[in-house]
């Protein structure tokens, strides 16, 4: 595989491993003995490929944004994940770990969830395959989430509050890696990014690439050149950049933008850029960059996009960044609210306040004047509406 | 002071150890309740540095890292306040904590400040075998710190047999696949996998942990074991106001015959 892939000790460079309790290990040892074999089952493809077309309503468009692309002077595409069931790239996620998770015989499904997305996209799922789902939520995203938790109870998902640490998505994962922990046999855990022990960065990142796929043949259409200037995307832990980046990889000539959550300022103490404020450190499961005190204590990150709000990022992209092949930057709350509003009305398309933060980079770019562009619009930006009618006054 | 090595000791047994986290009840309680608890009668130390996220943690432990670090407690300070260990203590002591704040204090650091306060080996639950060997496992022998590794009824024999080899004191064999504070039932299967592993002869002494939390359940574990480890139930005692003042009345309600 390539430098930039996972190797098969499940390090991609100095980064990722699987650092885990002792009661953890049988559990992600199946997963790392027997992830790429059942990935490659036909009768596996074959599901996911049909669920992805059929019931996620895959592929998702690749749409020149005409009047936003006049404003910046380059061709910018949008790659529409909001369109997916459920309004996000997750769902691409947790079609492919269910399918997984039958397989391996699990009965019993766990996840965490921030905002509620990922936990909305593996409640989906689960009602699909009629297995147990318990989702893990911190005690304050619960209150913040309402609509999403609702989706989740009317799937059959049970909602169980986080109620240790700061009771927001870290705690969530923690509570979730310790269900796992206490159900050692018939429970898989879904992880909703690209973190977590080896193999899950890996699966993950597979799984997400599908957008990246797509791209390539969409871009090769409409242009006659499947490689594009720029990609961006937004990252929290790192998953929708993760797909987004991977067939693009090896084309060096693309250059891949990664935005993070900056929050009221990279200095304010309040912020989510964790390759600016973080360093090398475990978190999770995985060796990475992550945002931490001297003594190695987990800092409490802050973004108003829930999605973004995580101190850390997947492996892949702390070893993307420093190799210097992804270029990671932020961008402030303010700057994405902006620029979420400015495509709503520039396009008629409100997105997710994730994905805002990478449209909000078109700002800090020059160019030429044609110039491919590709953003990840991996989400839409129904869950947000009151984020933004509370912003801007409406 | 010189430390006894009760584990290579063959006849000693029925060992009673005691976690505690550092800082908590309060920052400068760490070496008193130490030394309390060697005159009380325990027979070796496991001594937590708190971390902001124990995944192998129950609800208790989780409280008792929770308070400790808003106490202000740091592994820095922990070293600090250990310096004054070995003209207190004579008990083996173990320093049991997560791996990313060893891994930001420096691993070598670590194992170099062990050693400069006598402490005997660490407990590190997430740092896992294959990175121990690769990475780390030639400064804890350049320090003489052992690096203790946990067993679970999942564990493999294969994985036992390595374990064992890398092993220096003993092995933690955990009641159940279970996170900490959960009550240990001796039942047919635990009775059985206890036997499986007294049975295959290990080279290091098995200590059982997690579930362990008074005089039933330490004797059951103590019949298959060297001996066990008593953490959340102890925890729990120390957010008593007298903690104290309990602490002798708690190790002989264990350890009596």
């Amino acid at each position: 595989m390539s430098k930039y892939n996972v190797n098969e000790k499940g390090y991609y460079g100095p980064f990722g491993g699987a650092y885990i309790p002792e009661m953890l290990y049988p559990n992600v040892e199946e997963l790392q003995k027997k992830y790429l074999e059942i990935m490659q089952e036909e009768s596996f493809q074959q599901e996911f490929q049909e669920l992805l077309k059929d019931y996620v309503g895959r592929p998702s468009p690749l749409y020149l944004a005409k009047r936003l692309s006049a404003r910046y002077g380059a061709n910018i595409f949008l790659k529409r994940e909001d369109l997916n069931h459920t309004g996000a790239h997750k769902i691409n996620n947790t079609i492919g770990q269910i399918l997984l998770a039958e397989r391996l015989g699990k009965k019993r499904i766990i996840a965490e969830t921030g905002a509620g997305q990922h936990g909305v996209a593996t409640a989906t799922v689960c009602a699909l395959k009629g297995l147990e789902c318990v989702v893990y939520m911190g005690e304050i995203d619960i209150q913040r989430q309402a609509p999403n938790v609702a989706r989740m109870k009317m799937m059959g998902a049970t909602v169980v509050a986080a109620q240790s640490g700061s009771k927001t998505l870290k705690d969530a994962t923690n509570e979730a890696l310790r269900d796992w922990i206490n159900n050692p046999v018939d429970t898989h855990y879904i992880i909703g990014s690209v973190v977590g022990p080896h193999p899950y960065p890996d699966l993950v990142a597979r799984f997400q690439s599908i957008i990246s796929e797509e791209t390539k043949k969409q871009l090769a259409e409409k242009t006659g050149n499947s490689l594009p200037d720029y990609v961006l995307a937004c990252v929290g832990g790192g998953s929708n950049a993760a797909g987004m980046f991977y067939h693009f990889l090896e084309d060096e000539q693309v250059q891949l933008i990664a935005v993070e959550a900056a929050g009221h300022g990279v200095d304010s103490g309040e912020s989510a850029a964790t390759t600016a404020l973080g360093n090398e450190g475990v978190l999770h499961g995985s060796r990475s960059i992550l945002m931490q005190t001297e003594d190695g204590q987990v800092v409490e990150p802050y973004s108003i996009s829930a999605g973004l709000d995580y101190p850390g990022i997947g492996p892949q992209h702390a070893w993307l960044y420093k190799s210097g092949r992804g270029k990671y930057v932020s961008i402030t709350d303010d700057e994405a609210m902006e620029a979420g509003l400015l495509l709503t009305k520039l396009e008629g398309i409100i997105p997710a306040i994730e994905s805002s933060h990478a449209l909000a980079y078109l700002e800090k770019m020059t160019f030429q004047g044609n110039e491919n562009v590709v953003i990840c619009l991996s989400g839409r930006g129904d869950k947000d509406l009151d984020n933004y009618m509370k912003y801007f006054g409406f | 002071m010189q430390t006894q090595d009760i584990f290579k000791n063959n006849a000693s047994k029925g060992l009673l150890s005691i976690y505690y986290t550092a800082g908590y009840p309060n920052l400068d309680s760490t070496i008193a309740i130490a030394e309390k608890l060697e005159q009380a009668g325990a027979d070796f130390l496991e001594i937590g540095f708190p971390y902001s996220d124990p995944v192998a943690d129950g609800p208790v432990i989780q409280h008792s890292s929770e308070v400790a670090l808003k106490n202000g407690m740091t592994l820095q300070l922990l070293f600090q306040q250990l310096e004054a260990l070995r003209s207190r203590v004579s008990i083996p002591v173990f320093l049991m904590g997560y791996f990313n704040t060893v891994l930001q204090y420096g691993v070598e650091n670590f194992c170099k400040s062990c050693q400069a306060v006598g402490v005997n080996g660490a407990i590190i639950p997430d740092l896992p075998m294959y990175e121990y060997e690769e990475l780390y496992q030639d400064i804890f022998k350049q320090y003489s710190i052992s690096n203790i590794f946990l067993i679970t009824p999942q564990t493999s024999p294969e994985r036992i047999r390595k374990i064992d080899d890398l092993s220096q004191s003993f092995i933690y064999l955990l009641s159940s696949n279970a996170t900490t504070g959960k009550n240990l039932k001796v039942g047919e299967q635990a009775a059985q996998y206890f036997q499986r592993l007294k049975d295959m002869n290990l080279k290091n002494p098995l200590v059982i942990g997690f579930g362990i939390s008074d005089k039933d359940t330490f004797q059951k574990a103590t019949n298959y074991a060297k001996g066990a480890i008593i953490g959340s139930a102890f925890v729990r005692l120390l957010s008593d106001e007298n903690y104290m003042d309990k602490i002798e009345s708690f190790i002989k309600s264990i350890k009596t015959q």
